[in-house]
């Protein structure tokens, strides 16, 4: 659907300097994220990887971080923007701990407010351009959800962001269960993250997987998964089709 | 050079159909709970009917962050509304609100899909039917969202909505009673399913009667 933006800003000349104050596309980005709920509370994973557009320049890059002390947030897509949202979120902490009522914001909140962020954002024509995921637990209950750069949220049992979303979906949807171990919670989203590699084209072998229980939250230490590429099929890929040039 | 457009829109079609039907003393609204984003599923299990006042419940569809911004504007109203008014907002009250609201956004429209249903301030069940900019009218039974165009053809001839150009206006409500009401949309939303793709997963009916609500829940086909 195309979309004429008329911004308005009370002069009636729009300048070009306007645009320029404006996200218009995306610079570097990171690809899925993938979370599943599980037995004791909910596990992320991401990869490393920060694109800039088809080269892969960064490979190092934590797409996953603790909020406050009961939830993950993970982002998918541009990365400065999820370093800005970091940044919102580390002044709302703040002021939550300020406050030093013994009470402390949890995962549905947060995920409130950074609905009603890239909500507001999406209203002046100026999105955060990324996909978040928001998992915790709070008082022996897990929480699971979703919002994209134009502010769409909800929350499930397993989500993922990008390509995820056509690929590990359906293998969540059919292999995950509500009382998954860590181990098997592990292995599922191992599952999920091989296929990725395999398939996204942003993705690189250099994963980390978060788990967030009662007693906080964790991220792993980097590591890569181990692929198999000697399918018969490979090894002479045009055995069937030679042609006479 | 010319200048580069923004290759994002700021709206999105999530889907889902809604229904609503008023009866002599109660009235039925029903929406499926599939929430889904250009032909991916998003999750299977998201409601798409909000309890607005007692005695009102708003069901819609179309794009959902602006539905759940809508909701929020509309129960916080009704919070200010209870407090200077001390009682609950009546159904044809929050219809007129729902109105206003939409169209408030005239130039940035809200894109939703709203049908209202209720009880209005005698006991008899109500409902209105929205488009996306707040013209609205009062009517028996509507049909909102993706399978709309499936579904209302059906329910205007099984509950034969008499002609808007007779005098006296002679008003919708259907003669059925309410477990035939739930039944009835019970087949609309199976046949739904079969042909829209953005209509399936779990289908949640809500009956709203001068003693409460209840709620009914049905699995719909996940293809």
């Amino acid at each position: 659907m195309t979309f004429t933006i008329p911004i308005d800003n009370g002069d009636s000349v729009k300048t070009a300097e306007a645009d320029s104050q404006r996200t218009l596309y995306p610079y570097v980005t990171g690809t899925s994220i993938v979370a599943i709920k599980y037995k004791d509370g909910v596990l992320m994973a991401s990869d490393m990887g920060g694109s800039y557009g088809s080269t892969l320049r960064y490979k190092n890059i934590e797409r996953m971080k603790a909020i406050g002390k009961h939830s993950l947030l993970g982002a998918s897509g541009e990365i400065s923007d999820f370093q800005e949202i970091l940044r919102y979120l580390d002044e709302l902490v703040l002021n939550d701990n300020m406050w030093d009522d013994g009470n402390s914001l949890g995962p549905k909140e947060v995920h409130n407010y950074l609905t009603r962020v890239m909500y507001n954002r999406r209203n002046k024509f100026n999105p955060l351009w990324n996909t978040l995921v928001l998992g915790g637990v709070k008082n022996g209950e897990s929480y699971l959800g979703m919002v994209s750069m134009i502010g769409v949220s909800f929350e499930d049992n397993h989500v993922a962001t990008g390509f995820g979303n056509h690929l590990a979906r359906p293998i969540l949807r059919d292999e995950w269960r509500a009382d998954l171990s860590f181990e098997d919670g592990v292995k599922l989203l191992e599952k999920c993250m091989r296929v990725l590699l395999y398939r996204d084209r942003s993705a690189i072998n250099k994963l980390q997987i978060a788990k967030i229980t009662e007693e906080g939250v964790t991220v792993s230490q980097p590591y890569s998964l181990k692929t198999f590429w000697e399918f018969k099929a490979f090894n002479n890929p045009t055995a069937g089709a030679e042609g006479s040039w | 050079m010319t200048k580069q457009h923004a290759n994002w829109s700021p709206y999105d079609n999530n889907g889902g159909t809604c229904v609503a039907i008023a009866g002599s003393d109660y009235c039925v609204i029903a929406a499926d709970t599939r929430m889904s984003t250009g032909y991916s599923i998003l999750t299977r299990d998201y409601s798409k009917i909000h309890k607005l006042a007692d005695k009102a419940v708003l069901s819609s569809s179309g794009f959902q962050a602006d539905v759940k911004a809508l909701q929020k504007v509309l129960k916080s109203r009704h919070l200010v509304y209870q407090h200077q008014h001390n009682k609950q907002m009546s159904c044809p009250a929050m219809a007129q609100l729902l109105s206003n609201t939409l169209y408030f956004k005239r130039f940035f429209p809200y894109y939703a899909f709203n049908v209202l249903g209720g009880l209005d301030e005698q006991g008899k069940g109500c409902v209105f039917t929205y488009d996306a900019v707040g013209s609205y009218e009062k009517v028996g039974y509507s049909a909102q969202g993706s399978g709309s165009t499936l579904i209302m053809p059906f329910l205007d001839n099984q509950l034969k909505s008499p002609s808007p150009l007779l005098l006296p206006a002679q008003d919708a409500i259907t003669p059925l009673s309410e477990p035939e009401a739930v039944d009835l949309v019970k087949t609309v939303f199976a046949s739904a399913t079969e042909r829209d793709i953005y209509t399936g997963d779990k289908l949640e009916i809500m009956i709203l009667k001068a003693d409460g609500i209840r709620t009914e829940v049905m699995e719909l086909r996940k293809d």
